[in-house]
């Protein structure tokens, strides 16, 4: 008996995480260390010791990432491949954008981030098409669009980190420091936390939605590239040329990111809660996922959310003390950082304490995406303060 | 007496109740959220004139008994944020306890019958003991994450699983956070200060521009001084004890512990002149410490001794030696004098006695350069800035370039003008001479200036005009005369009112002739100075030119005198900014904490299961069930993979 027990025991056990791992994962695992390891080899010497520790520290998170979220792997390796392409295309020549013909209509940081544009508004058009034609195989392509414009547009990114080194090693730096490159950063995030929580709740419907920000959002990079040259890469101000910045931004991202995914998702939540009302058979009514399922993703995004958020607006207040002189300054740009914490503080504690759902949530989540915008955008627009880099 | 205790008890934990309520909780936080916005769109700590300017004598005031000036150390602002403080802190009161009690409860006390209440519930008949099922369930839930207690229950065993447990100390952590992170701003925030005003122990100076020597004692703070944080220009070479705290419309002199000695300091410019670091050598010299502390601090890289910090905030011009050479614009001889930027001298000019007031010296003037130069940018040189001030007080503010500048292929000594502030500077343009200086402009000036060289040049153009020449001569003086005292636009007064009687066409000819007379005159002057010349016949012509157009525009100019920078030595200033922060490591503890916190909560939910073993004749009834305090469709989907796992081994038995 005692034997059947062991192995009875055995049974009921679980294999262990590491035997569950696929060749591909060990082989994006193996690629994204030595990609590592290669940077460190081949700039160690111009990183200060808090670029290094960054670089080490985000490793592991980008394998962990691509082993909980599958399709990153892909995404990652075909956003490396190209972009290296195209440093490699690029040798030590800037000029080269104007002669080499992939360079010129394809892997360039602008031709890129011009693909990302147009990817984008056609992944828009299809997730609508998907959504009122009810055809899930446009909600395919849609898909796909989505992850190839969030490529390009990370390539863009990668690309112009590149080139900013080869306008001048001085002119160089990480693509994070003015409003079109944080434009181009909102997108790329936004769209990939949606198809994230795409796979995640099995629901294309949704992505109509989540892509009108990032529409809009494209909207402004457009007209902020045509009318303003937002585009010219310039030098940083001194202020700005701290490794937090590196960690500040991107943890900011994912928070806009996050509030702006709750938003949409809200609005299509009111709409479906009137559909269901008005006309059951429409396609809000049908098409959308359950409310459940959407307030339940609401509230997930705004976790996601203030947790990033409360994250970067603590690296801010640190970085603050090492640039400004003190880790509070109650400037603008911080201080309405704490307003979207305090309004979102609010919005959990509703919801998880008065167990409140349903439309007043949603239209609370709608709403503070204005706030949000307005801490992300008015803020550098309206108001003046320290944070006035990326001003218009 | 007696009822009167209980009554009073009761009331205080109606308080508690209150204080620590939710619908309190959220009714503070929107409210902080909300008096936030207000300090950022109101600048604040602007001077108090710029204020009444903005809002007018009534509104001034009205902002001003709200605080709305320096908002976020308002009264009522100060008093929102303690609340809140009050309100957190006894919401962890009230709830920690019970949080840690549930971290540790196993819920053992449930039955078959209370478990069939969950959401989440699954049911098996199995052909085992339960006995014999325990352990492999046991190892299912540990294998899975799930801490596990077993306890007999009737004829068969409870076993309840817990994972998540943090989840509460998430709560704990991050809310203790918040108040640990008040606490700690409240440490580093200004409220003693404050105190002290209110209490007249200390007095806010508001005179601007007074050395820090002159402010009075009752406007100092003590070294001794917890908290502040304030700013401070040292020029190169020079030391400081004492630093300035900019309050409201004014400010405080702040004595500090130390002194700092700012060795050198030094600025890189990217090639659009823009700043790309800057930079200063310190020595920090504590009686408390001994030996002398020697730093090299830049922006984000400051320098942290005890519980003070000292930042790379700015630069600006520390009094740099100014070598001047002024000229009258009527002619006669320059005039060299010495100045430091920030010094006020006075000079008898002709218009009467002037004020110079050197403002600012900059080594470096990156222009975008002229298409075609190749280079995007140029450096035109050294300029400095100094307004001129009359005995009325009205003052100009000028900008001269050290060096000559290129402008289509011919070299200008720029001068901006401008009477005030917001204005741009509109530029005058003096040619450059054969010898690239200013001299010959200045003898051309003084020659126009002096009567007697415009009666030679008149003369010269009479004599050789035709015949009715007396009259000529005597027009030509005259323009020369009106030319001088008003430029361009007197002239051109002149002839308009000699025109007056003529009719249309012929006034045209007649004025092109007045034009060239003048023309001539001026050229005749020219000739009699005998500069030394260009070969270039063309290029003389064109400094010719180019003079008279000076000339023509002088009386625009406004000053009487032209200041040449013959050299300089720059001197430049450090500023930087000093904070004594006690609190801040307090802050940073609780800025960890509600990180970690806030991430426990939302990814590590508590999750609980149970297993009900109940044998009846050898087989045994195995009831699954579970609950989570967050995200229930999160846990629905993780219940089934459990309880389809459950499913695959249990029905193989
Ligand atoms: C600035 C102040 C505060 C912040 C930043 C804050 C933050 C948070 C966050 C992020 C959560 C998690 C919500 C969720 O998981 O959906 C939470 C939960 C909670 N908060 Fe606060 N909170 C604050 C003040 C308060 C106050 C004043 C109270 C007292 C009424 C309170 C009571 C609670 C309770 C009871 C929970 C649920 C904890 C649990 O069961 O896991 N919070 N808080």
């Amino acid at each position: 008996m005692s034997a059947s027990q062991e192995t009875l025991i055995k049974d009921f056990g679980k294999p262990s995480f590491w035997s569950t791992l696929t060749p591909f994962d060990w082989l994006w695992a193996a690629l994204a260390a030595s990609g590592a390891a290669y940077v460190l080899y081949r700039y160690g010497a111009v990183m200060d010791g808090y670029e290094t520790g960054i670089l080490v520290g985000v490793t592991p998170l980008l394998i962990a990432t691509g082993w909980y979220w599958k399709p990153f792997r892909v995404f990652g390796l075909a956003v490396a491949a190209l972009s290296l392409s195209s440093v490699w295309l690029y040798g030590a020549q800037l000029a080269n954008a104007e002669t080499n013909f992939f360079l010129q209509y394809l892997l360039a940081s602008q031709s890129a981030v011009m693909w990302m544009s147009a990817l984008f508004i056609l992944a828009t058009l299809s997730y609508f098409i998907s959504l009122f034609a009810r055809s899930d195989y446009a909600g395919q392509i849609a898909t796909t669009l989505t992850w190839s414009a969030a490529a390009a547009g990370l390539i863009g990114l990668l690309v112009r980190w590149r080139e900013s080194y080869l306008i001048h090693p001085d002119v160089g730096h990480i693509p994070m420091s003015n409003l079109y490159e944080a434009f181009i950063l909102f997108m790329l995030i936004t769209a990939l936390l949606y198809l994230y929580y795409e796979r995640r709740y099995q629901t294309r419907a949704l992505g109509a939605f989540v892509m009108l920000v990032v529409s809009a959002a494209l909207a402004f990079l457009l007209w902020f590239t045509f009318d303003r040259a937002g585009h010219e890469i310039q030098p940083l101000v001194p202020a700005l040329k701290s490794y937090w910045m590196k960690i500040h931004v991107p943890a900011n991202f994912i928070g806009y990111g996050a509030f702006s995914l709750a938003a949409m998702v809200g609005i299509a939540y009111l709409l479906r809660e009137r559909a269901e009302r008005v006309n059951p058979q429409g396609v809000f009514a049908t098409r959308l996922p359950s409310l459940e399922i959407m307030d339940n993703l609401m509230y997930k995004a705004i976790t996601l959310g203030f947790g990033f958020f409360t994250l970067a607006t603590v690296l801010g207040a640190l970085w603050a003390a090492e640039a400004w002189g003190g880790y509070w300054s109650w400037d603008p740009k911080e201080t309405w950082a704490l307003i979207v914490l305090l309004n979102n503080a609010a919005w959990l504690h509703f919801r998880f304490t008065k167990g409140w759902r349903g439309a007043p949530m949603a239209w609370w989540a709608v709403g503070g995406l204005l706030v949000t915008t307005f801490a992300f955008m008015g803020v550098n627009l309206f108001l003046s303060g320290l944070h006035s880099y990326g001003s218009l | 007496m007696s009822t009167a205790i209980p009554s009073a008890r009761r009331s205080a934990g109606a308080w508690i109740e209150f204080l620590g309520s939710m619908n309190l909780a959220i009714t503070l936080l929107a409210a902080l959220a909300v008096s936030s916005v207000v300090g950022t769109v109101l600048q604040q700590n602007q001077t108090y004139e710029s204020y009444i300017i903005k809002f007018g004598p009534f509104w001034f005031e009205v902002y001003k008994a709200l605080g709305l000036y320096d908002v976020y150390s308002a009264g009522w602002f100060v008093f929102v944020l303690g609340f809140l403080l009050v309100s957190t802190s006894l919401c962890v009161y009230r709830n920690a306890p019970g949080f840690v009690r549930e971290m540790r409860d196993f819920r053992l006390q449930h039955s078959a019958r209370s478990l069939r209440a969950c959401a989440q519930r699954a049911e098996w008949t199995v052909a085992a003991g339960a006995q014999a099922l325990s352990a492999p369930l046991e190892n299912y839930l540990r294998a899975r994450g799930f801490r596990v207690r077993i306890k007999p229950q009737g004829a068969g065993l409870l076993l309840a699983g817990m994972k998540g447990a943090v989840s509460r100390l998430g709560y704990i952590l991050a809310h203790v956070a918040v108040v640990v992170i008040c606490v700690g701003g409240l440490l580093d925030g200004n409220l003693p200060l404050k105190i002290k005003e209110w209490r007249g122990e200390v007095r806010l100076e508001t005179k601007p521009g007074i050395l820090i020597a002159d402010v009075p004692q009752e406007s100092r703070l003590p070294a001794s001084n917890r908290s502040y944080r304030g700013s401070v220009n040292i020029p190169e070479g020079m030391s400081t004890r004492d630093i300035i705290l900019r309050v409201r419309d004014g400010y405080f002199v702040q004595a500090l512990p130390f002194e700092i000695h700012v060795k050198d300091f030094r600025t890189e410019f990217y090639d659009n002149g823009q700043p790309k670091s800057f930079e200063s050598d310190l020595v920090l010299t504590d009686p408390e410490r001994g030996q002398p502390l020697e730093q090299t601090i830049s922006v984000n890289r400051p320098l942290f001794y005890k519980d003070f910090a000292i930042y790379q905030s700015s630069f600006k011009d520390g009094g740099s030696r100014l070598a001047l050479r002024a000229r009258l614009l009527g002619g006669g001889k320059a005039i060299s004098m010495e100045g430091v930027v920030g010094g006020r001298y006075t000079l008898n000019a002709p218009g009467g006695v002037l004020t110079l007031e050197l403002t600012d010296f900059r080594l470096h003037n990156v222009k975008s350069a002229p298409p075609g130069s190749g280079k995007k940018f140029v450096d035109i040189g050294p300029s400095f800035i100094f307004k001129l001030r009359n005995e009325k007080g009205e003052a100009l503010e000028f900008e001269n370039y050290m060096l000559p500048l290129e402008q289509e292929g011919r070299a200008f000594f720029l001068s901006g003008v401008r009477s005030n502030e917001n204005m741009p500077f509109s530029p005058f343009r003096i040619p450059a001479d054969a010898e690239g200086g200013v001299e010959g402009f200045m003898r051309f000036a003084g020659a126009l200036r002096d009567p007697a060289q415009r009666a030679k040049a008149a003369e010269h153009v009479a004599s050789a005009g035709p015949s009715g020449a007396r009259t000529l001569g005597e027009t030509a003086r005259e323009l020369l005369e009106r030319f001088a005292a008003g430029g361009f636009a007197a002239a051109r007064e002149y002839i308009r009112t000699k025109l007056a009687s003529l009719s249309g066409e012929q006034r045209e000819q007649v004025a092109r002739a007045y034009g060239a007379l003048l023309q001539d005159a001026l050229q005749a002057l020219y000739a009699n100075l005998d500069l030394a010349q260009v070969a270039d016949a063309e290029r003389r012509q064109q400094f010719f030119q180019d003079a008279v157009d000076a000339l023509g525009a002088l009386p625009e100019y406004g000053a009487p005198l032209y200041f040449e920078l013959a050299d300089f030595n720059q001197l430049q200033a450090s500023g930087l900014q000093v904070t004594r922060a006690p609190g801040k490591s307090i802050v940073y503890l609780g800025f960890g904490m509600i990180v970690i916190g806030v991430f426990m909560m939302f990814y590590l939910p508590q999750r609980r299961v149970w297993l009900v073993l109940s044998e009846e004749d050898g087989r045994t009834r195995v009831l699954f069930a579970g609950a989570s305090n967050r995200d229930p469709l999160g846990f629905a989907r993780e219940f089934e993979t459990l309880r389809d796992g459950l499913t695959e081994r249990l029905t193989k038995l």
